[in-house]
């Protein structure tokens, strides 16, 4: 197989980089600019965007924050969030995307996904799966950030997104999501093992023992890390001093709430697990040259 | 002039990472232009022909441009030419992406798809980081070529669901396995350098070629200086 890649997955509402926590909403964590080019230098294998509110409130401001990330980074950059039209790909692709990330919109017309990769490449196109497991153990597909049930079958919209012209798909399930209890392996090994294009798994991590179980048992093609690898950055110093904060929940960054209770890792260490493991992953660049 | 930085044209046919390839090429101290103007192109010190998208497509955008012939002059002019993925293929002879489709056929050869196989994990689209080694017209460690400084074995960012396989073996300055495959995944032949691999997106390995790149503008703006 080739190398698994581990992907930084930044949320971002707004100016921020954001992390969902159960009933407290959108906590801010910082510029996602500057995490980004920290997750670069530390060997990041590919960045995903994802604009946790385009859905609801349409387009923002997330492309200027694609543009600048481009200019320092040069690793792929996939976008994600509000993609309604083969404009919108474009608009991406033209501030510096290397794919988007659909859901909504594919969902709504599965026709999409065809024109989509038939403009651009299906290596552009990643559908994004977001799964809600249901009592009798099947999976259905929701929209709009786990908001939104479709009645579609996940596994069945995976594979159909697959013949459609995706060239990769990204699974999260909801359940999971922002938990740190792990992935659901048994959902994206499901998945991976069903369509004959990539599968990137997303939501649950909280140690580095998950990744090497969702990428051994399940099967995945690459893994997204938020969170774990948010807090790591944090606590690794991520600059986050001059900027202004004056949108979105910040106590946190005020350390009014005090320090998280999750423990955060470098990507080094999950490099390092990897090999452990004896998964194939890209090894980190010895150090990153000035020009 | 020798004090300006050498000028890349970046084919714009309407597709493609056509941002993520001009910072690169800033970042290696070239001054960028994206274009679709056939005197833009056939006046630039380098032509890049990047790469996302459906073969069949790009072919037609190229030609509808009127950029077919440009392209031409440049691999034949000696200045230097960078194909990147999809330019790589719309270098050779034909693609058998969603039907058969013709080339620029600036080089011999064809574009065939990947074979992808479930029950060993091989995935097509390829999607990541593989490792680039020494193809049968390498010469040793890459000394002298678009790969110099690039160690063997190096990985490489590749998004691609099809292969370039080139007449000529000479010309594989690289070579990439997935699974039973091993495909080429750059060639150089003179002026002409293209790579399956995104070098705009590979790290710092692939910023050394946009930096090999600019030193052969630079040498060659010299000798035509003088």
């Amino acid at each position: 197989m080739t190398p698994v890649r581990l992907i930084p997955r930044l949320d971002v509402k707004g100016p921020n980089l954001v992390k969902g926590i159960h009933l407290e909403g959108l906590r801010v964590l910082g510029k996602p600019e500057r995490f980004a080019r920290f997750y670069y230098e530390q060997g990041a294998d590919e960045l995903v965007y994802m604009d946790v509110v385009a859905s609801l409130y349409g387009r923002n401001n997330l492309l200027d924050i694609v543009t600048r990330t481009a200019r320092e980074t040069f690793v792929p950059l996939a976008v994600g969030g509000g993609i309604r039209s083969l404009d919108d790909i474009r608009d991406a692709l033209r501030a510096g995307a290397d794919k988007v990330i659909i859901n909504t919109a594919a969902i709504a017309r599965p026709a999409f996904i065809r024109e989509a990769a038939e403009r651009y490449g299906s290596s552009t196109i990643v559908i994004s799966v977001e799964a809600v497991r249901s009592p009798d153990g099947r999976y259905e597909a929701y929209t709009d950030n786990g908001r939104e049930r479709t009645g579609v079958e996940a596994l069945e919209w995976a594979c159909r997104a697959a013949e459609l012209g995706a060239g990769e798909i990204m699974i999260t399930s909801v359940d999971r999501e922002g938990t740190a209890k792990g992935f659901d392996v048994v959902l994206t090994a499901a998945i991976a093992d069903a369509v004959p294009i990539p599968v990137i798994a997303c939501g649950g991590a909280g140690t580095v023992n998950h990744l090497s179980e969702v990428i051994l048992a399940g099967h995945a093609d690459a893994v997204c890390v938020a969170s774990l690898l948010h807090y790591g950055a944090l606590a690794r110093g991520v600059a986050n001093d001059g900027d202004d904060f004056s949108e979105g929940n910040v106590e946190f960054l005020r350390g009014a709430r005090g320090p998280s209770r999750r423990q955060g890792v470098s990507i080094q260490d999950i490099k390092a697990h990897l090999a452990d493991c004896g998964i194939k992953h890209r090894p980190n660049s010895t150090e990153v040259s000035i020009v | 002039m020798s004090d300006t930085a050498p000028l890349v044209a970046i084919v714009d046919y309407g597709l493609g990472n056509l941002f993520s390839v001009s910072q690169a090429c800033r970042r290696a101290g070239l001054e960028t232009t994206i274009t679709s103007s056939r005197a833009a192109i056939l006046d630039a010190d380098a032509v890049i022909l990047p790469g996302v998208g459906a073969f069949g497509n790009a072919m037609s955008a190229l030609e509808r441009l009127d950029l077919v012939s440009p392209i031409r002059d440049i691999a034949a002019s000696g200045s230097p030419l960078l194909g990147i993925c999809l330019g790589f293929q719309l270098l050779m002879t034909e693609s058998s992406e969603f039907g058969r489709c013709r080339g620029l056929g600036i080089l011999e050869g064809e574009v065939l798809r990947l074979p992808d196989d479930r029950s060993r994990r091989l995935k097509v689209p390829q999607v990541g980081w593989n490792q680039i080694v020494r193809g049968p017209g390498a010469p040793s460690d890459w000394i002298g070529s678009p790969l110099a400084g690039v160690p063997d074995g190096a990985h490489m960012y590749l998004v691609h669901s099809y292969f370039v396989r080139p007449a000529e073996v000479m010309n594989q300055l690289s070579m990439t396995r997935h699974g039973d495959v091993e495909f080429c995944s750059s060639v150089w032949r003179e002026n002409i350098f293209a790579s399956q691999f995104h070098p705009e997106r590979s790290g710092e390995a692939g910023l050394s070629i946009y930096r090999n790149l600019r030193a052969r503008m630079i040498e060659r703006k010299e000798k035509q200086d003088v």
